[in-house]
């Protein structure tokens, strides 16, 4: 299908008509990045907006397929609640989704997660508990399973980092989507690990497709790092999601590096983005770089997981936190 | 002597404690006792020119330093220091 004939048709698509919000969820625009693109002549750069989605981030998909599994099963019974640990965006995502489901929500989030991801989560009607501030995200797991253990009647508990519907999300669907919007030229796909189900589900549909799809992970360069929603899994608590074989290698990305591509992304692109989104893109320059000086032509897509106002902006006259 | 509240990252530069008590008038001279009793650690707290890494977020009791004095805040008897990332992480 020719390239304009394409862009005409989703363009139609945005205008959809639908009977609840989740079937707002994936089919995420791709926009390619023309001005960063300048640094690597040749080789194409594109972004997919998963902040498009109507949570607001990439989460979506994985709480609606978790979602939508459990109901089917029947895992959730009258009078139960959902309860997960997560940054953030998970927890909002599965707010979304439980509202429009009817099922309850309890979220673990560390105390220092940013204040706007509280204040949306709870505009949803969930119940948040938090954990401590100094044992971040791997805290909220520990403390989540202890809660289930001690009632496992009254929870149900999809474990973002082990339910295999979080990689199959992606690759039932943000594969293909990316499969289809590159009209099958997609040379390589990178981004990074949270819980890794984008990068893992996404990468092993890619290869069905074609095997010499270079797949990449991208992960902060430090224990302590700045790139809010990404893991170190040298230090962390692994995932058992993750799968290390569908990689064909791994990024080391520096959180000045994630952070400063974020604010030219917003400044030079229009794409007011989260730190992970510039991360990603961080990571997706260096590759196509790498191809344009051994003069090697590419169709490098990477993930935008969510936007920019999602981030910590301390204001001046806030003496006193609020955690 | 202040007590510094140590993020899990950074707890391999401690042995594993949680928490190390060090004496110090202000941040910086607090920053710089537990450098001496856990070398490495203020690398990756502050950058290159001695600042505050972007990431990081230094409360003394329960006010940001960068709200306060920055490393010159004050630090009395009995305070706590936490050092927190400014991210929950993945």
């Amino acid at each position: 299908m020719a390239r304009d004939q394409l862009f005409a048709s989703l363009r139609a698509a945005r205008a959809v008509v639908v009977d609840d919000i989740t079937q707002l969820v994936g089919n995420t625009p791709l926009v390619r990045l023309h001005r960063i693109e300048r640094e690597c002549p040749g080789v194409e750069l594109w972004a997919k907006c998963e902040f498009a989605n109507p949570g607001g981030s990439v989460k979506d998909r994985a709480a609606l397929w978790i979602l939508r599994d459990a109901l089917a099963r029947g895992a959730i019974r009258p009078g139960m609640r959902l309860i997960d640990s997560t940054s953030g965006n998970t927890g909002i995502a599965y707010a979304m989704v439980g509202a429009a489901l009817g099922v309850p929500v309890t979220l673990v989030m560390p105390e220092n997660v940013t204040a706007p991801r509280k204040q949306v989560t709870t505009a949803y009607g969930v119940e948040i508990i938090y954990s401590s501030p100094l044992e971040g995200s791997d805290g909220a797991i520990v403390l989540a399973r202890e809660l289930v253990a001690a009632r496992p009647d009254l929870y149900y508990y999809p474990d973002q980092y082990s339910n295999p519907m979080n990689p199959g999300a992606h690759y039932e669907s943000t594969a293909p989507e990316i499969w289809a919007q590159t009209g099958g030229r997609v040379t390589h796909f990178v981004t990074g690990i949270g819980t890794s189900g984008t990068v893992v589900g996404t990468s092993r549909r890619l290869h069905e497709y074609s095997r010499s799809i270079r797949c990449v992970a991208i992960q902060p360069d430090d224990a302590l790092h700045g790139l809010e929603g990404m893991k170190h899994l040298p230090s962390s608590l692994v995932p058992a999601i993750y799968d290390e074989g569908v990689l064909d290698d791994t990024m080391w990305m520096p959180t000045d590096e994630g952070w400063d591509m974020s604010d030219r992304l917003a400044q030079e692109e229009g794409l007011f983005v989260g730190h992970s989104s510039g991360a990603n893109v961080a990571g997706a320059l260096r590759i196509a770089r790498g191809l344009a000086r051994a003069g090697e032509r590419g169709v490098v897509v990477t993930i935008l997981c969510d936007r920019g106002d999602r981030y910590f902006v301390p204001l001046q006259w806030e003496k006193h936190y609020i955690w | 002597m202040a007590t510094v509240h140590i993020p899990t990252p950074l707890r391999k530069y401690t042995h594993g404690k949680e928490t190390v008590v060090v004496s110090g008038a202000t941040v910086s001279e607090v920053l710089a006792n537990l450098e001496a009793a856990c070398p490495g650690i203020r690398e990756r707290i502050c950058d290159d020119s001695g600042k505050l890494r972007r990431f990081v977020n230094v409360f003394v009791a329960d006010e940001d330093i960068r709200h306060l004095e920055q490393l010159e805040t004050k630090v009395h008897d009995n305070d706590a220091v936490s050092i927190i990332p400014a991210i929950a992480g993945g």
